[in-house]
């Protein structure tokens, strides 16, 4: 079956871009490793191959989940279905 | 599937077996390149490990020097061994420490002779060894002689994905035939080190873990002008999606599957307490790691790589996998192993293990990796702080 995201655990709030890559209003079919679930969403930006797509709304000082564990804190809110990353969130490490 | 019970190496002296059968020529310092070039470029059916380092070196970073040259010689992927070095004390050092495996190894020292002379005398007894080494012959062996020693580059999400799950596949699948297994990496841990030290076999396995991972933090934090956020994730990273080091760690930490370390070694060390999983402290940077790998007697590794690192290492072969379509198609030549189905869901994660399986031992019999024939042998010594 198609699958345009995949998110690692159930408890993520972002999914991985699998297809080169998903346009604004796409929806987009997601798999959830962890309990081989499906879910799907809509895209609001532009997203590569390999990128972060927020499956739900977050606000600046949230907590990014992926792997079940924490990647990094929100430094601009993001929307639902926007791309996550390096304009939006940040390290906690050093 | 069903996994084979043997691949064919060459047995050593020490009862090690090796995937491939090189006679080096081992440059004790960066003065004594030439030297070892010449060497191998007179003599067939042998390669020179030049290197930049091994003068006025002392304390720690000097037992790493000797731990890596020792260790390198001593690989069972090497038959036989020609040491060189300017000043006869160091240079037998190192030829005492390799001899103790029982291979062939003859040391030859510059001063007093000069280049040309030496180049005549090591090139003498290299032709011995090359035309020695050419007569051995693969024989059968268990699976427990292969070493796997893994570390990933240019990672980028889909490493995490499916490129490291399934180096941690393999590891599942073949740990329990008592194959040796290390990973390395501190650095890259960053982020995930609380959790991988909950994967210590023993709590003394875990607290050298969290140890190694602090002095490591602490140099960091001491050496740092602001913070790595330049090199780690690099921008490769980046562009493959990978945005803070902690997502690198867990991407990284995927390579070990289920498993849990038995021991923490010191870069280059030697595993001591059986077959199992190692942590090495290594550098993240590919080729140093490998090099150390390959020095603490590693004879295979597998490198899982997003963007497309192109590492290879003269004595070590390294099988390359990756799970991202646009680097399998645009990099091929670079790729031994293509598991970029499983983001498709074409491929679950255990037939991708399989696949790698599969890969692993056509080349620990013999196949040359695409690193090998692409001519990579990246031999970086590791250094911990200036010389003296």
């Amino acid at each position: 079956m198609a699958t345009d995201i995949i998110i690692h655990d159930k408890k993520d709030n972002v999914g991985v871009v699998v297809i080169e890559k998903i346009t604004p209003k796409q929806d987009c079919k997601c798999w959830i490793m962890e309990d081989d679930s499906s879910t799907d969403i809509q895209s609001m930006d532009e997203i590569p191959l390999g990128h972060k797509i927020a499956m739900v709304d977050l606000k600046e000082g949230d907590t990014i989940l992926k792997y079940g564990h924490d990647i990094g804190k929100v430094v601009k809110s993001i929307k639902k279905g926007e791309h996550v990353h390096v304009h939006n969130v940040k390290t906690k490490k050093w | 599937m069903k996994i084979p019970k043997s691949f064919l190496g060459y047995k050593r002296e020490n009862g090690r077996a090796g995937t491939r059968n090189h006679v080096i020529i081992l440059p004790v310092d960066d003065i004594s390149n030439a030297c070892a070039e010449a060497v191998a470029n007179n003599i067939k059916g042998t390669i020179a490990l030049p290197h930049s380092y091994g003068r006025l070196q002392f304390g720690a970073d000097l037992e790493l020097h000797f731990r890596t040259m020792i260790g390198t010689g001593s690989n069972p992927n090497v038959a036989a061994v020609i040491v060189i070095g300017i000043e006869p004390k160091w240079t037998k050092r190192i030829v005492d420490g390799i001899a103790k495996t029982g291979k062939p190894v003859e040391g030859f020292h510059i001063e007093r002779t000069g280049d040309i002379g030496t180049v005549m005398k090591a090139s003498k007894k290299a032709q011995e060894f090359s035309q020695w080494a050419s007569e051995k012959q693969r024989e059968e062996c268990p699976m427990s002689d292969l070493w796997i020693s893994v570390k990933c580059g240019e990672s980028d999400t889909t490493s995490g994905l499916a490129s490291n799950p399934t180096v941690g596949n393999l590891m599942e699948k073949l740990e329990p035939l008592g194959v040796h297994l290390c990973f390395g990496e501190t650095s890259e841990l960053t982020g995930a080190e609380q959790v991988c030290a909950t994967r210590g076999a023993t709590k003394e396995a875990s607290d050298k873990f969290m140890k190694t991972w602090n002095e490591y933090n602490d140099f960091i934090l001491k050496e740092a002008t602001d913070d790595l956020s330049e090199s780690q994730p690099t921008a490769g990273n980046i562009a493959g999606g990978l945005t803070t080091i902690e997502e690198k760690a867990f991407g990284n930490f995927q390579k070990i599957g289920n498993l849990k370390f038995i021991d923490v070694l010191e870069p280059a060390e030697e595993p001591a307490k059986g077959p199992g999983l190692y942590f090495m402290d290594t550098s993240s940077a590919a080729a140093e790691c490998i090099t150390l790998q390959a020095a603490g007697g590693f004879n295979i590794h597998l490198f899982p790589t997003g963007q497309g690192n192109i590492v290879g290492n003269p004595i070590e072969p390294v099988v390359k996998l990756t799970a991202n379509p646009l680097t399998a198609k645009s990099m091929s030549e670079h790729v031994d192993c293509d598991v970029s189905k499983i983001l498709s869901r074409e491929m679950n994660l255990s037939e991708a293990g399989d696949k790698l399986i599969e890969t692993t031992l056509r080349v620990a019999n013999g196949r040359l990796t695409c690193a090998e024939a692409l001519g990579h042998k990246e031999f970086v010594m590791t250094k911990l702080y200036r010389s003296a």
